[in-house]
């Protein structure tokens, strides 16, 4: 992992040093506080029912209808911003040619990559923990559920390293950051989705395109339940694109 | 030291070098030359581990470029052709990145920046935004760059180009102080740079190596005839006949119509530029000018690089 910290850090550096983070940033907190208010008066006007009728909500936990709503709109606008935080990590490196210094630096194809990798993580987990502050205020009035909250915000961040991974990818296939981003957004677009051709599609491809569908496998964890199989599900989704960008890498070296 | 035993690259079909083959001492200024498109940087490229070539090795410091592809990064200074650099960092912070990547300890980071912005010249310009700068400052963060961590190798894809001349001047000087007991490798197409700059110069054109040895040897091997300069006033017709006949001469051709300045093409055995003197004062002729021509490196690089045999060079 040579090079590691020092490409890391100037990532970050370029990150939060750039509008597309604070715009994109912007937009993020925007559209998830809305959906947060517009969920919370949701769940209040279920509950008040609740309270009318106790035999319907008995079942029922407030804070868990919530956190999966919320978590579940959440998902769906990181689906737009993750091509925004990936779409310069290579296309804007070879599109000024300072991958020609990277590739002459001592630092091996790996850490450069796994360091930028971080550091998109890293912004994404930032993001998602300005939305924190509203799910524990509520957690607080309601019935405290710490572990419900933890995981569900887990399998976001899981989730997220999958659509940065295809994001990664993306952005080494065209010096174009516009490109890049619609490519990423296009191919994560069909993942989410892709679960819902089951019902044409016969039952054996109907399985295979029910597991490789993203959406089916954050369905457990929004709700906080955490399975093994979807979690590895994110590890080996995110692993395979990272090693596909890794072969690019070698590629380009190849080709100049 | 870099040896280099074969090199081919394509990109694609197109043959960008064949069979390439030099070597470099430690401590050797040398000047890579050639037309655009002759293969100069896809070398450079695969020397510093950028890409590997098609067939053929390559090693730096003794070291493979495939096989030990980090310990030679770690090694050499780079400054690439285009001069990228990331725009958006201030030229500190871009050193400093580019310090930490090539494994500076962290504890002489610092240090070390000091040194390559003062010998740069970058200590006025260490905060602002490298997009705000001029090509001459981009240049010298490149340089910086690749100085950082006291590399052994230095290898320079044209340095100069593209800068005005003070910039040029400033950036030789900055080269000559640097050769100490590093070897440099210099790529190029203005050819007294290269003379003045280096030890030994290879000339490449279309992927192959046409020639290498110093500027001086170049010029002395490669120049078949003396060319002598003359210029008089008087019964010029008569003397350029009397002269055509004087042992040795190959050639006397006027420079344009209408003056009276010749081009004498000799022997490189014998000078006869006393008895051409001597002559002169014996015709009553009034004899203003006299001298030998230098074959310049551009006269060599033009016969070497152009297939036909090079025309007869008829400047002044």
């Amino acid at each position: 992992m040579k090079g590691f910290w020092p490409v890391f850090r100037k990532e970050l550096y370029a990150v939060f040093m750039s509008p597309i983070f604070y715009v994109v940033g912007f937009i993020f907190l925007l559209v998830s506080g809305v959906f947060f208010n517009f969920i919370l008066s949701q769940v209040i006007l279920v509950s008040y029912q609740v309270a009318q009728h106790p035999e319907f909500g008995r079942e029922i936990s407030m804070i868990e209808l919530f956190l999966r709503s919320f978590l579940w709109n959440i998902s769906i606008v990181t689906l737009f911003i993750a091509p925004l935080l990936t779409m310069r990590l290579y296309a804007e490196e070879r599109k000024t040619g300072t991958i020609e210094l990277l590739f002459t630096w001592p630092v091996t194809d790996a850490a450069a990559l796994i360091a930028k990798f971080a550091a998109c993580l890293t912004t994404f987990a930032v993001l998602i923990a300005a939305t924190l502050p509203g799910v524990i205020a509520v957690a607080l009035v309601a019935t405290p559920a710490w572990k419900l909250i933890f995981c569900g915000y887990a399998g976001l961040f899981m989730m997220g390293c999958a659509f940065l991974s295809v994001g990664t990818f993306a952005s080494t296939l065209t010096r174009n950051q516009i490109i890049s981003a619609i490519i990423t957004f296009g191919v994560l677009l069909v993942l989410w989705f892709i679960g819902e051709a089951k019902s044409w599609a016969g039952p054996a491809l109907g399985s295979v395109l029910e597991y490789v569908s993203i959406s089916k496998h954050f369905e457990g964890l929004s709700k906080g339940l955490i399975d093994s199989r979807d979690i590895l599900f994110f590890f080996v989704f995110s692993v395979f694109f990272l090693f596909l960008t890794l072969r690019q890498m070698s590629s380009f070296r190849w080709r100049g | 030291m870099i040896e280099a035993e074969g090199l081919t690259k394509f990109y694609g079909p197109i043959g960008a070098l064949r069979n390439v083959s030099f070597q470099i001492e430690k401590g050797e200024v040398v000047g890579f030359l050639g037309p655009n498109g002759a293969g100069k940087s896809t070398t450079l490229r695969i020397l510093t581990c950028y890409m590997p070539p098609s067939s053929g090795m390559a090693r730096v410091e003794g070291l493979d470029v495939i096989e030990n592809s980090l310990q030679i990064r770690q090694k050499i200074g780079y400054l690439p052709e285009s001069v990228p650099l990331y725009n958006d960092l201030t030229v500190r912070r871009f050193l400093r990145f580019a310090a930490g990547s090539k494994g500076v300890e962290a504890k002489r980071i610092n240090a070390e920046l000091s040194r390559v912005t003062s010998e740069c010249g970058l200590e006025k310009n260490a905060h602002r935004i490298i997009r705000n700068l001029s090509k001459g400052f981009r240049q010298r963060v490149g340089l910086a760059q690749a100085l950082l961590n006291d590399p052994s190798v230095l290898i320079l894809d044209e340095p100069t180009i593209g800068l005005d001349p003070a910039h040029i001047i400033e950036i030789r000087r900055l080269i000559q102080d640097l050769r100490e007991d590093r070897t440099i490798l210099l790529s190029s197409h203005i050819l007294p740079e290269v003379a003045q700059l280096c030890q030994r110069v290879i000339i490449i054109n279309k992927g192959e190596i046409v020639a290498t040895d110093s500027p001086a040897n170049l010029t002395s091997q490669l120049q078949k005839t003396i060319k002598i300069v003359l210029e008089l006033s008087g019964p010029v017709q008569e003397f350029a006949q009397a002269i055509e006949n004087m042992t040795g001469v190959q050639k006397v051709s006027l420079v344009s119509n209408g003056t009276s300045k010749f081009v004498i093409e000799t022997d490189p055995s014998s000078d006869i530029r006393p008895e051409i003197a001597a002559m002169a004062v014996q015709k009553g002729c009034g004899l203003l000018e006299l001298k030998k021509m230098q074959l310049s490196l551009e006269d060599i690089f033009m016969q070497l690089v152009t297939e036909e045999p090079a025309e007869e060079g008829a400047e002044s």
